[in-house]
């Protein structure tokens, strides 16, 4: 009986625990998110004034330096694939920016390793595309290289045509697969 | 309890796999030209129903091999004979093939089985009528086996090979097998180096990984296969023998370990490294690791492929800017460019006769099959299907498999050497890729 008691309370606990973990986390994101957008904290951006001209305050969360750069990171980590014309292995002109942002955080960080991974559509035979695939893998890793990122910080692997990131086989499906990927 | 039972009974049901084939083969070109020939149903003299059919498997063999085509029962003859003093050549008169094959099965003791077959030149008896000469004047062939019940197919085969090898002079390649691979991305561990008898049956997984697996090679005694395996997040080329389910690790170097090929005399392995920068072809030593390179260039090297006097190689290169095929000498390490028509000419390879090659040809964009005759430089695109790659020639120089594309999935597909007879090998479950047949077994 006893146990039973818990048990029921615990089924309506633990939801509302989660709820309110939910809403709270919720917030933390939106004032988070209006800080970096909007700039300053902003006083009675709740609908305030209707509450009997009460006025609450609240303050700019401070990113630590490691927080900063843990988010600059997961940028990064989420900006990660450069695409490439058929059986070409040249970086269009289009990635320069991110590749910079890429080796401006790698120079930065030179205990950080990055394996890049080169890859193919399906046309051609599977060990002709081994070999396309190393050298987008090494085209990618030459233009860091001149960016000022250590041959040491680098690795590549080359998955040619076996591991495509979109499976239709159409022609807009395999301009994904042509790809090479920065691996952290 | 009982439900324990059940569920244990049903377990075993899904376990025991049934005997069906892995890959089907529909024809698709070629039926029309295929010679006639009577398979006549083999006689079961036991009691219960028979074993297993052979002469439906040796049916199956002769149609794949895109040279004949067994007549449906109604057009035969005569039915229920199992040997040649059954045949009347009297009832043959208005059948038009060129061959008999009539047998019987007959219990030998615990699981054993005793087959017989005779062979007989149906074109011949025709012309003899019932005349005096004794019926072995037109037997062509006649042998008596005991074989347990898990030899039937293998017998079958064997039967094939006889029949193909008498009618046509060429020996039969029904007792090889192929190794493949199996993709299918909805399963963790989605790549899949499997495999089977030549017509799919008595499919057998070798390797199972999370990482891709690559290029399959046998070794020329059929007990070992060569591969590239990803498991360690980078390519390793591994040698295994199929039997002992034992293996051994070959190449590790930085960058590609590639295009395993190997030598006809089995020792070792040429293959594509790019440990030195670009990718380049080497002869390693199987059982020392010594290495040889090869190739020289900036260019890409890749697609080993042995002559079948082990004296030199087949290769893809990049040095005239589109791939196109390469011969180099071992002994003088001289390079000579053997394909020019088409924009692209790569993954080549060498007909057992060493007279033509089979490679991939891409003309107007579209990746095919190719043969090319070696001495007169004539070159026929031999499919006409998607995305052709990796071909693989069966032993006897006659077909060859290769990976195509059919309904938005990688497909297996044969076609004969002179491009007459197509068939598609139609699978299950994701993707067939890389085909390689074994030599003779």
């Amino acid at each position: 009986m006893e146990f039973n008691k818990i048990v029921k309370t615990l089924a309506v606990a633990i939801p509302l625990m989660t709820l309110a973990a939910c809403s709270s986390t919720s917030e933390t994101d939106t004032t988070a998110g209006d800080a970096t957008t909007g700039g300053a904290g902003q006083y009675g951006a709740n609908g305030m004034g209707a509450n009997g001209g009460v006025e609450m305050g609240g303050a700019t969360p401070m990113l630590s330096p490691e927080e900063q750069q843990r988010q600059k990171f997961q940028e990064l980590r989420q900006d990660n694939v450069i695409y490439f014309d058929f059986d070409r292995s040249e970086i269009r002109p289009d990635y320069a920016k991110m590749l910079e942002a890429h080796a401006d955080y790698l120079t930065n960080h030179p205990n950080v390793r990055v394996l890049i991974e080169g890859h193919t559509d399906e046309r051609g035979t599977p060990e002709y595309n081994i070999a396309l695939g190393e050298r987008r893998a090494k085209a990618v890793a030459k233009y860091m290289q001149g960016l000022g990122v250590l041959p040491s910080q680098m690795s590549i692997v080359s998955y040619g045509e076996e591991k495509p990131a979109d499976l239709t086989h159409s022609e807009e499906g395999e301009s994904k697969n042509r790809r090479a990927v920065l691996v952290y | 309890m009982k439900a324990f039972v059940k569920g244990l009974m049903l377990l075993c049901v899904l376990m025991v796999k049934p005997s069906f084939a892995a890959l089907d083969i529909v024809i698709t070109e070629g039926v029309d030209a295929a010679r006639p020939i009577a398979v006549v149903p083999f006689v079961w003299q036991g009691n219960g129903p028979a074993p297993s059919s052979i002469s439906e498997v040796v049916a199956g063999d002769l149609t794949r091999s895109g040279t004949f085509k067994p007549l449906d029962e109604t057009g035969l003859g005569q039915r229920a004979i199992g040997q040649l003093a059954d045949f009347n050549a009297d009832l043959w008169r208005n059948v038009s093939a060129e061959a008999v094959l009539m047998g019987s099965v007959k219990p030998y003791g615990a699981n054993q089985y005793l087959v017989s077959f005779d062979l007989v030149d149906l074109v011949k008896a025709q012309m003899q009528g019932a005349g005096p000469q004794p019926k072995s004047e037109y037997l062509l062939d006649s042998r008596q086996t005991v074989i347990s019940a898990e030899q039937f197919r293998q017998y079958a085969h064997r039967i094939s090979d006889i029949v193909y090898e008498k009618l046509t002079g060429i020996k039969g390649a029904f007792l090889t097998r192929i190794a493949y691979v199996v993709v299918d991305h909805r399963q963790t561990n989605a790549y899949q180096l499997m495999i089977a008898d030549y017509d799919g049956y008595n499919e057998q997984m070798l390797l199972r990984s999370p990482e891709p697996l690559m290029s399959p090679s046998w070794s020329p005694d059929g007990r070992k296969l060569a591969y590239v395996s990803f498991e360690n997040k980078k390519a390793e080329i591994y040698v295994q023998d199929i039997y002992s389910r034992t293996r051994v690790k070959v190449t590790s170097f930085p960058g590609i370990n590639g295009s395993p090929s190997f030598s006809p005399d089995g020792t070792k392995l040429a293959v594509t490294l790019s440990k030195d920068g670009q990718p380049e072809i080497y002869v390693v030593d199987i059982a020392t690791g010594a290495l040889k390179r090869v190739t020289n260039h900036y260019a890409i090297d890749t697609e080993p492929s042995w002559f079948p006097d082990g004296k030199s190689l087949l290769f893809t290169s990049e040095r005239g800017g589109r791939p196109q095929i390469y011969q180099v000498d071992l002994a003088t390490n001289k390079v000579t460019r053997l394909t020019f028509e088409g924009e692209w000419n790569l993954g080549g390879t060498v007909t057992p006769d060493g007279r033509s090659l089979i490679f991939v040809n891409r003309t107007n964009g579209k990746f095919n099959i190719a043969r090319m005759d070696l001495k007169t430089r004539f070159m026929q695109v031999l499919t006409s299907t998607k995305l052709d790659e990796s071909p693989s020639v069966a032993p006897n120089g006659t077909m060859v498999i290769y990976g195509t594309t059919y309904g938005n999935k990688q497909v297996l597909a044969a076609v004969s050497v002179d491009g007459r007879f197509k068939a598609r090998l139609p699978s299950g479950e994701g993707d067939v890729k890389s085909p390689a047949w074994s030599p003779f077994l």
